[in-house]
């Protein structure tokens, strides 16, 4: 395997005593999309939080593309973050600008691009997800699932190298989970590299390249979707997956 | 005489009111450029404080708090007399139009920082962290996400704060600074009539009803659509 996008290494957090996350170890090649699963209090979406230091990891390294973003600066920090995308599970839209204008804010401020470019880019990022008609509109205005994927083109308009997707559907009404899933899909299929934490196990199922299963803090399973769904080796795995099949 | 020509010749002697229009002018202008002064000071360093405060610097924060603290338990008015009357004790001599604009912007800047501190702890945690996930600092995050939110939270009771602590300007009738109702009181001493409270009373309304009816425009532009 040439050198990973996305590494984690030993990867621990605690909150006080609660060990939440114990020696993490996972690799997200170029491209690949693996999804994470796991019973809630597992550590899914610590262990994605800490992928770009919203939760300050205790110990261990995360390596984007060869660079460990754990031990760096505060200002070198914000630079790595521009690499890695995040998708939220409340999506986060900034309420008091419109649509367009919360996809260039992070251009303009953190990237420094010119304001035309970055509109110029806002509006392609916005097309991709099918939302350029929407650019001016204020994001109360919009569904839940127009929401999210106005925040997908606000991370994608960053170019990062990752996206994390910290269970985007999960806040969605069933019939908006689709539109969302179709602009991740495409996304996977342009060659992003992504981590997505998520109980969307039908998508998992037909768009995984890999499926990570945690429980306790710890990876207890990883293998090809087929394996994992249909095969799964650990007892814990099964006992979950029986539970959300139920 | 009766009544109502004695309520009128009390309260609305046209003579009296128009023998004193002159000095009520110039005590209409005293009140409006000392409440401009004391609203630019107080609010600028309010919100200056509210955001040093969001560094989370304990050291700062402990007179950040001891200030806001002090700033709204103390009457505004012990504050001025032991400037305006104490102070020269020490050589120290501060005109009265400063004193009123230092302590009462001061006592505006202490509610004022508190308004907007409230204001920026009501700002969703996921507000921060979308601003920080796409590499903005601490402090882009604070100036472009969270105050924009924070003020708009915080314009009604600041509003309110404002209009209470403009009106204080009155306390200048005290320290001899010639705002409006000093310039009424002396022209009633003067004249033996109350007529010159009801011009002042007046003026007041034309001073500051404006301002209220601006601030709720304001609110209501201040509002995004929801």
């Amino acid at each position: 395997m040439s050198r990973p996008m996305l590494e984690i290494v030993a990867l621990e957090k605690s909150f006080g005593d609660l060990k939440v996350l114990r020696d993490i170890n996972l690799r997200v090649a170029t491209g690949e999309m693996v999804f994470v699963i796991g019973p809630s209090g597992s550590g899914k979406s610590t262990m994605l939080r800490c992928c770009n230091r919203l939760e300050e990891p205790t110990s261990g390294a995360i390596l984007i593309d060869g660079k460990d973003i754990v031990g760096c600066s505060s200002s070198a920090l914000n630079r790595m973050r521009l690499e890695v995308g995040m998708v939220f599970q409340g999506f986060h839209l900034y309420p008091h600008m419109n649509v367009v204008a919360n996809v260039m804010l992070a251009q303009i401020k953190a990237l420094k691009r010119p304001k035309d470019e970055a509109r110029e880019r806002a509006l392609a990022m916005l097309d991709r997800v099918g939302l350029r008609h929407r650019a001016e509109t204020m994001p109360t205005q919009l569904s839940g699932g127009q929401q999210q994927r106005v925040a997908i083109a606000r991370a994608l308009a960053l170019d990062p190298k990752v996206m994390l997707f910290d269970e985007p559907t999960s806040a969605l009404d069933p019939e908006l989970v689709g539109s969302v899933l179709a602009v991740m899909k495409d996304l996977k299929d342009s060659g992003m590299t992504m981590l997505v934490v998520s109980h969307e196990m039908g998508f998992a199922r037909e768009a995984a390249d890999r499926v990570v299963f945690m429980d306790g803090g710890l990876v207890v399973e990883e293998g090809p979707p087929e394996q994992i769904f249909a095969n799964p080796k650990a007892e814990r795995t099964q006992a979950f997956l029986s539970r959300v099949r139920a | 005489m009766d009544g109502l020509d004695r309520f009128l010749t009390t309260f609305f002697n046209a003579r009296i009111f128009a023998r004193y229009l002159p000095d009520m002018l110039a005590g209409v202008w005293t009140t409006i450029w000392l409440a401009a002064a004391v609203i630019a000071l107080g609010l600028s360093l309010g919100l200056l404080l509210a955001c040093l405060r969001a560094y989370g610097w304990r050291l700062a924060n402990f007179f950040i708090i001891c200030f806001a603290d002090m700033g709204r338990a103390l009457p505004p008015l012990v504050l001025i007399l032991i400037i305006y009357f104490g102070l020269p004790g020490l050589g120290l001599r501060v005109p009265g139009p400063l004193v009123l604009i230092l302590v009462l912007g001061t006592v505006l800047a202490a509610f004022a920082e508190e308004i907007f501190w409230a204001g920026l702890t009501s700002v969703p945690k996921g507000q921060w962290e979308a601003g920080r996930a796409t590499g903005l600092g601490f402090t882009q995050t604070l100036v472009q996400i969270a105050l924009p939110q924070a003020a708009r939270l915080a314009l009604p009771p600041l509003v309110n704060r404002v209009l209470a602590i403009s009106k204080m300007t009155a306390l200048g009738s005290v320290i001899g600074v010639s705002e409006i109702l000093s310039v009424a009181s002396t022209a009633q001493s003067f004249t033996g009539s109350a007529a010159p409270l009801t011009m002042g009373a007046i003026a007041y309304v034309i001073v500051f009803l404006p301002l209220v009816v601006l601030t709720r425009l304001l609110e209501r532009r201040f509002a995004w659509k929801v």
